[in-house]
């Protein structure tokens, strides 16, 4: 009867076994993705938006301490905090009342700062329709095989999200880019967070497969912030990211926690407003996708099974210096950009162009019409 | 009147002409392949009446339907002919009495050093060939003539001949040459047409093996078509080898996270030189290749090693060795000036206090390469030196690293990473190791073939993409130069599958990569930009305050004239009345 027991238990716990190591190698398969990018935008200028930085910011620590480096993450932060004159404490930024966590430091590395976070860099940032010269930290170099997360926090409204407090981007926009992304496979997989009021609006009009999106409230709500601090004298986080936040602090690297729990964050007695996903144009389940897929960079790795045979030794190449005659090379300055000429330029003249065809129309329609109606006799009371 | 098309013209954009009727010809994609196969029977193969009928060429075609857009087909002309007398010495066994007429003659040739002796060339050629075994017959047929790029020849060989060992069948040499033998059934009383139906699925399989095969086809086509996924090591395989692209960068690291013990020395130059360099220029068809080294010290791997009590090693078990490599990935630069994909392979030495470490797979072996890579990153290589030294050495203790060994790793780690390996060959083959470029003929001819399949296939979407987009959106200029790069690219992806029909592989691979580098700049250029979205309640909410107060007089005396002329004309009426 013992013998039958153990041999039950011994048999389950081969089959466990078995199944675990399955379970392993399917999960080594189960996602498509080689590398990992992520996108975070903050939106809003101006002392009292401090809480958008800092969301930005603590998304940027959590998703750099779960493993994307810095080249993989494009960062955009509207105006500096930090650095501004009503900050009681320079060179900080604060998530947390009585400043527990710094979330600036010296390890960020801002991408795109201050007025180049606009409309149009994030919109050539997501297609790919830089610049030449731009740098390889400013570009988002993803492939077909790459899981990208975008996080944007700001001002929002119904359909729309406020850069800069000067231009707006519509929900029509951000799904015709993605559909471009799409086109071009940039990506193999995207989830969309937004933390703004009516964030739901945003992912409304999305239609290319493989998106996944969370908002922190409905249409006709509007996210509140957190806390406010009374030694800054501004609040410090939004609600959505403190609490999504907190949900991070718990996933390590190889958590293995899926997006349901991720849907689950702040629900409406935390977080006053009613925070929505959608998921149905994502092809995989959302319960078999991990929040490391997006937030960490958990690489896959082969063991390599083979190698090559190198025979022969290593040539001594030799430069044609051989005879011992140093080589001599001249050096010159590269072309310089002519800043002489340019300060000393005179103003480009403008040229003047004539009125715009439509003006001329509309104006041509109302002066015949003007006289038609009241007679010419009036003309020379105008000339 | 004359306000309307005035304002027509003044408020059009500029849109250049683009080759939309054959951007849409192209989204319908039919791509040919022809691969030529030369099979040439050896003696003892075919009876002399078969021998007459000899030499025939046959041309076989597959078709295959991927999808509603995408269609494959292959054509593969074999050659059917007989070896000549050349190939057939090459072919020979060695024979005891060659091999005697040989030592005599370099015997003699040793002990006559100062008279001349002349000896007919042919004697020689055929001593010296004669002592063959496969890879030698291998490189002296490849001495007699060059089969062209894309091409094959199978030597049929018969079954009793001693060239290949007992259990071997095939035997795919470095060149585009393979060595058949013939079945057993094939021995006696059999027409031609028997031979030829016997050889074609071996042929057949052979070519599943050296050139194209469907699975690897339809995976470079993985940009127009998402496929659903197969069995795993077809989705793994996908996913390891990086995408094409027209560059490349290979960042090789030596991390040395204990200076203190060790100082270490790597002629990273030399070797990169002697090792890795001939495969880069045999590549050099396919990509741009540029090279680079550094040395980061302190640098420390991610996860702490177990110490095994049992081999006195430290380990590291295949489940950590993906968290090995984000924390070093950080401190690993990269060329600012290029978007070219960046392959890294970085030889890790572990620190004095930590060693020997050795990695373990699944089953808790050692691995004997001591070396992981990752899909479409680069490869990490465990370099132990605690054998140099003993316990009382001074430290810091001077070591060079045994290149050749560091550089077998990585180069098998880069050719996996290039998508130049592929799947295990099929039971029954020998094939032979690769030489000192690291890269076999025909494994280059395997992945120029896709790599022309997917630049056409991602070339086509990026075309047609484009044109989509440029039609939907009626807002955006399309300047001269964006214009100009689509007719070319369109040019160049004509010429491509036209090449790739005609089987001339080099040029194909050649208007491939123009057809992709024109299509790129075209869709990635700056000033298509839409950005301007005006939905319809907007457009009405902005111009309705402006101009329905406008309007109204307008409106009002057009009303005027309206009922003025009716009037006169009433009167008119009246008039002639």
């Amino acid at each position: 009867m013992e013998m039958l027991t153990l041999l039950c238990l011994f048999s389950t716990y081969l089959l466990a076994s078995s199944i675990n190591i399955e379970e392993n190698a399917g999960q080594f398969f189960s996602s498509g993705h080689t590398n990992n990018w992520a996108v975070l935008v903050c939106t809003s200028r101006f002392w009292f938006n401090y809480r958008h930085v800092a969301n930005t910011l603590s998304v940027y620590r959590s998703v750099k301490r779960l493993g994307i480096p810095d080249s993989h993450i494009v960062l955009m932060l509207a105006d500096d905090m930090a650095c501004n004159h009503r900050n009681p404490k320079p060179a900080t930024v604060f998530s947390h009342k009585n400043m527990e966590l710094n979330v600036y430091g010296d390890d960020v590395e801002v991408d795109y700062r201050g007025y180049e976070v606009t409309v149009e860099n994030f919109l050539r940032v997501l297609t790919g329709r830089l610049p030449p010269s731009t740098p390889r930290s400013k570009r988002l170099l993803s492939d077909d095989r790459s899981n990208i997360l975008i996080y944007l926090t700001g001002h929002g409204g119904n359909g729309f999200l406020k850069f800069q407090d000067s231009e707006e981007i519509s929900n029509v926009e951000l799904a015709d880019a993605f559909e471009q992304m799409w086109q071009k496979r940039r990506y193999n997989e995207l989830l969309f967070i937004i933390d703004t009021c009516q964030g739901a609006s945003m992912y409304e009009r999305f239609y290319s497969p493989n998106l996944m999106a969370l908002a922190s409230s409905q249409v006709g709500e509007d996210s509140l912030s957190h806390q406010p601090d009374l030694a800054i004298g501004v609040h410090l986080m939004d609600r959505y990211t403190f609490y999504l936040l907190e949900f991070l602090e718990d996933i390590h690297p190889a958590s293995k926690t899926n997006m349901n729990d991720l849907f689950k964050v702040c629900p409406k007695s935390h977080c006053v407003s009613t925070p929505g996903h959608r998921t149905d144009l994502f092809l995989r389940d959302p319960g078999s996708v991990l929040v490391t897929d997006f937030f960490g960079s958990v690489r896959k790795v082969e063991l390599t099974m083979e190698t090559i045979n190198l025979t022969g030794h290593i040539k001594q190449w030799e430069e044609s210096a051989a005879d011992g005659e140093p080589r001599k090379e001249t050096y010159s300055y590269s072309d310089q950009l002519p800043v002489s000429e340019i300060i000393h330029q005179k103003p480009k003249q403008k040229d003047w162009h004539p009125p715009d065809g439509f003006i001329l129309g509309l104006w041509t329609l109302i002066l015949l019409v003007f006289f038609k109606t009241y007679g010419i006799k009036h003309l020379k009371h105008i000339f | 009147m004359v306000g309307v098309p005035l304002w027509w013209r003044t408020t059009e954009t500029y849109r250049a002409w683009l080759p939309v009727s054959q951007i849409q010809e192209l989204s319908k994609l039919q791509l040919q392949l022809s691969a030529d196969v030369e099979v040439v029977f050896s003696r003892g193969t075919v009876t002399p009446e078969q021998q007459k009928k000899l030499p025939l060429t046959q041309t076989q075609d597959e078709e295959h339907r991927v999808d509603e857009d995408t269609a494959l087909s292959y054509r593969y002309e074999t050659r059917y002919r007989t070896a000549t007398v050349m190939e057939e010495d090459a072919l020979n066994q060695p024979t005891a009495a060659g091999e005697m007429l040989f030592a005599s003659l370099s015997n003699q040739l040793s002990r006559c050093k100062h008279s001349v002796i002349s000896v007919r060339p042919q004697v020689i050629t055929s001593l010296i060939l004669s002592c063959s075994s496969s890879a030698e017959a291998d490189l002296s047929l490849h001495t007699l003539s060059e089969s062209p790029c894309g091409s094959l020849v199978v030597y049929v060989i018969p079954e009793s001949s001693t060239l290949l060992p007992q259990d071997v069948d095939v035997y795919i040499g470095r060149r585009r040459t393979a060595f058949l033998r013939i079945g057993a059934k094939m021995r006696v009383g059999r027409t031609l047409e028997q031979l030829l139906a016997h050889m074609e699925p071996r042929v057949k399989q052979v070519l599943q093996v050296m050139s194209f095969s469907h699975t690897d086809i339809t995976a470079a086509l993985s940009d127009r078509v998402r496929l659903s996924p197969g069995n795993k090591e077809s989705i793994a395989d996908s996913m390891r080898a990086f995408k094409s692209s027209p560059g490349y960068e290979i960042t090789f690291s030596l991390l040395n996270p204990d200076p203190k013990s060790h100082r270490l020395h790597w002629d990273i130059e030399g070797a990169a030189q002697t090792y890795i360099q001939p495969l880069l220029t045999k590549l050099a068809p396919v990509a741009n290749f540029s090279m680079d080294s550094q040395t980061l010290y302190y640098a420390v791997l991610g996860v702490s090693p177990r110490f095994d009590s049992s081999r006195s090693t430290y380990t590291l078990n295949a489940d950590s060795l993906a968290h090995v490599i984000n924390p070093v990935e950080a401190r690993l630069g990269s060329n600012a000036a290029s978007s070219n994909p960046v392959l890294n392979f970085l030889l890790y030495v572990p620190d004095a206090h930590h060693s020997p470490l050795y990695i373990h797979d699944r089953k808790k072996q050692e691995v004997p390469s001591n070396a992981f890579h990752s899909p479409r990153w680069g490869g990490i290589m465990v370099y132990n030196v605690n054998d140099f030294y003993g316990p009382e050495a001074v430290f810091p203790v001077d070591i060079n690293i045994d290149m050749a060994k560091v550089m077998g790793v990585f180069l098998a780690q880069l050719r996996l990473l290039l998508g130049v390996q592929s799947s295990s060959a099929p039971p029954g083959f020998l094939v032979a190791p690769c030489g000192t470029a690291g890269l076999a003929d025909w494994e280059l001819d395997r992945l120029m073939w896709s790599r022309s399949v997917e630049n056409v296939a991602t070339a086509t979407t990026t075309i047609t993409s484009l044109a989509q987009l440029l039609d939907q959106i009626g807002n955006i200029v399309i300047n001269d130069n964006i214009a100009e790069q689509v007719s070319s690219a369109v040019t160049s992806l004509q010429l491509a599958v036209a090449e790739l029909e005609s089987g001339n592989l080099g040029f194909a691979l050649q208007y491939s990569k123009e057809a992709i580098l024109a299509s790129e700049r075209a869709f990635f250029d700056p000033s298509l930009l839409h950005l301007l979205y005006f939905p319809d309640d907007q457009k009405f909410a902005i111009y309705i305050p402006l101009f329905l107060p406008m309007c109204v007089p307008i409106l009002l005396s057009l009303l005027k004239i309206i009922s003025d002329a009716r009037q006169k004309r009433r009167d008119k009426q009246a008039k002639k009345d």
